[in-house]
């Protein structure tokens, strides 16, 4: 079977300044290019303030862009009536941090909400409200008020209600960072579900590097308002180049003393085909040097290594070839830094 | 001690509070009809509004605001040409009505206003991502959204125009106010100046009681 990838959506040189021309002007878009396909998972990350939101509150045209535009299924949003528009809203959901749940109306009404409003009759409404809230294991909930909910719980409930017009595509919004670790997972597990088992694109936007390595395929670093670097989230994950993407893939580790200035800095990659070890101890044993571990985010996958760190050798060359012998016959893939700044 | 109180006087504190409920349950309702509207104006208009208007903004709120400086004693005597055109006769509890509604509109529409600040705006966001209009906006989230602290400003108002009304009873009003007035101040019968002021607070209180109760049954935040 051939599977045709075919675009989505479209974001071409999308920009957008608030207050522009005003002594208030802040830039928080420049010249956006992303293209993502239907059925991906696409992540964006960036630092608080990079800019995030305002770049999905464009696609749906909450926010309407300053420069460039946003073609979604073949429309650009920017060329289409009010009354177009809102009809095209219908076909992408929107779910975000604070749930953002009517908070005087029960789960299922919350959830009949946006058939409400699109003129779908009563008593469709409600069985459908109870099978999507079935769906994300609500189905002994409908009657709670929101209050009466734990956050994952609201979740749910504003996941079910972002179905229920069959959209295209979910806008996601920082929709696990109100979340605990675990309420994390499972509400990734269920999105993941969603995207496999009924086609919906999600964008999926978030400052937490785990979030992007659980469920994304593609995903796009902004930083200061701009695209520093896209791709497969593997790719980025083995080889980030920018200065950003490394800070976010392994958060500088504090209180850790460096040997002096200088030095030669080794990003070592774990993509799973060597044995979880205790590396860092083994090489500083077979190798007699000592080596500071400046960044470190490994996992172990079913015995074998995953993840990145950062070391920081000797000056010494004779060490560092001694070292970096050592990683090649372990398999370990590794590239040569100048530095490792913030 | 009470010894005006007899059963003439009785009955007449009777009708007294009749005429005082009259003028303030209606002054209200009509009130409300003005004053729920512009609210609602009030808060779409305004910057980043769901329907940013700044004339519009500006006309409403600068009316409101010119009314609402005006103190109610003043306002009563100043448009009674109006109140004679529109009842016929400035005395009397239904004349009272025009001068309350008037001085309760500008009042209610800034509570409205204020109820309506306090919606969270995430879940106004949430609607118009779903597409929904202006209108379904206004109906579907906000007032429903709001309907606690609407009711506790309707119960907050309601007292208001009530001792509204005592003070419309100086100049020709009725109910309890023209009673304590006639009674208690011109026929020096200062008991039942006091006996006319425990039934106005019992009153307010019977209000804002019923006011906080439904306000809190209705609220599912808690
Ligand atoms: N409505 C607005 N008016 C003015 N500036 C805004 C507005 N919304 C966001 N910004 C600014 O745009 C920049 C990006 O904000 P945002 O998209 O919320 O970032 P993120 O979601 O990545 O934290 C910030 O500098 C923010 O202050
Ligand atoms: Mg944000």
């Amino acid at each position: 079977m051939i599977v045709e990838v075919t675009a989505l959506i479209e974001l071409k040189n999308l920009s957008k300044t608030f207050n522009q021309g005003t002594e208030n002007e802040v830039v928080a878009l420049k010249n956006i290019n992303i293209t993502i396909n239907d059925g991906d998972i696409f992540g964006i990350i960036g630092l608080s303030g990079a800019g995030k939101s305002t770049l999905v509150r464009c696609i749906n045209y909450l926010e309407v862009p300053t420069g460039g535009s946003v073609v979604f299924d073949g429309i650009d949003l920017g060329a289409i009536s009010e009354k177009e528009l809102l009809a095209t809203r219908r076909h992408m959901s929107m779910i975000f941090q604070n749930f953002n749940l009517l908070s005087q109306q029960t789960a299922i009404k919350n959830v009949c909400f946006p058939m409400e409003i699109s003129g779908v009759p009563k008593a469709e409404a409600k069985k459908r409200a109870t099978e999507l809230l079935t769906l994300v294991g609500l189905g002994d909930k409908l009657d709670f008020y929101p209050a009466q909910l734990s956050g994952g719980q609201k979740q749910r409930v504003a996941i079910a209600r972002a179905l229920t017009t069959n959209p295209r595509v979910l806008l996601c919004d920082e929709v696990t960072s109100a979340l605990d670790p675990n309420t994390t997972r499972s509400i990734l597990e269920l999105l993941q579900t969603i995207n496999k088992t009924m086609g919906v694109t999600i964008i999926m936007i978030t400052h937490e590097m785990k979030v992007i390595e659980q469920i994304c395929n593609k995903v796009a670093v902004l930083d200061h308002s701009e695209i520093v670097e896209m791709g497969n989230v593997k790719d980025i994950f083995l080889a980030p180049k920018s200065k950003i993407a490394r800070e976010l893939i392994l958060p500088k580790s504090e209180g850790v003393d460096s040997i002096g200035d200088g030095g030669i800095y080794l990003r070592l990659v774990f993509d799973g085909t060597t044995a979880f070890e205790p590396v860092i101890s083994n090489l500083a044993l077979e190798c007699r040097a000592a080596v500071n571990i400046l960044a470190a985010n490994t996992k172990n996958i079913e015995g074998k290594a995953y993840g990145q760190m950062v070391l920081q050798l000797p000056t010494d060359q004779s060490v560092v070839e001694r070292i970096e012998n050592y990683l090649d016959k372990k398999g370990i893939v590794y590239k040569e830094e100048d530095s490792y700044v913030e | 001690m009470l010894s005006n109180l007899n059963g003439e006087m009785i009955k007449l504190l009777a009708a007294g509070i009749g005429e005082t409920l009259y003028m303030t349950l209606v002054s209200t309702f009509v009130a409300y009809i003005i004053g729920l509207p512009v609210g609602i104006l009030l808060y779409i208009t305004d910057e980043d509004g769901i329907k940013e208007n700044k004339v519009v903004n500006k006309v409403l709120g600068t009316a409101v605001n010119l009314l609402r400086s005006i103190p109610f004693i003043l306002f009563l005597v100043a448009i009674m040409p109006v109140t004679r055109f529109i009842v016929g006769t400035t005395i009397g509890s239904t004349a009272t009505i025009v001068p309350l509604v008037g001085s309760a509109a500008p009042y209610i529409a800034r509570m409205v206003e204020s109820s309506l600040k306090e919606v969270d705006y995430g879940v106004i966001e949430a609607a118009r991502s779903m597409g929904a209009n202006a209108k379904q906006i206004i109906f579907k989230v906000l007032l429903v959204e709001a309907k606690p602290s609407l009711i506790v400003g309707a119960a907050i108002t309601i007292t208001t125009i009530l001792g509204y009304t005592a003070m419309a009873g100086m100049v020709g009003g009725g109910g309890l106010g023209a009673i304590a007035i006639n009674y208690g101040y011109y026929r020096y019968q200062t008991d039942i100046a006091w006996v006319t002021i425990a039934l106005l607070i019992i009153v307010v209180q019977i209000f804002q009681e019923i006011g906080s109760r439904i306000a809190k049954h209705s609220d599912k935040r808690a």
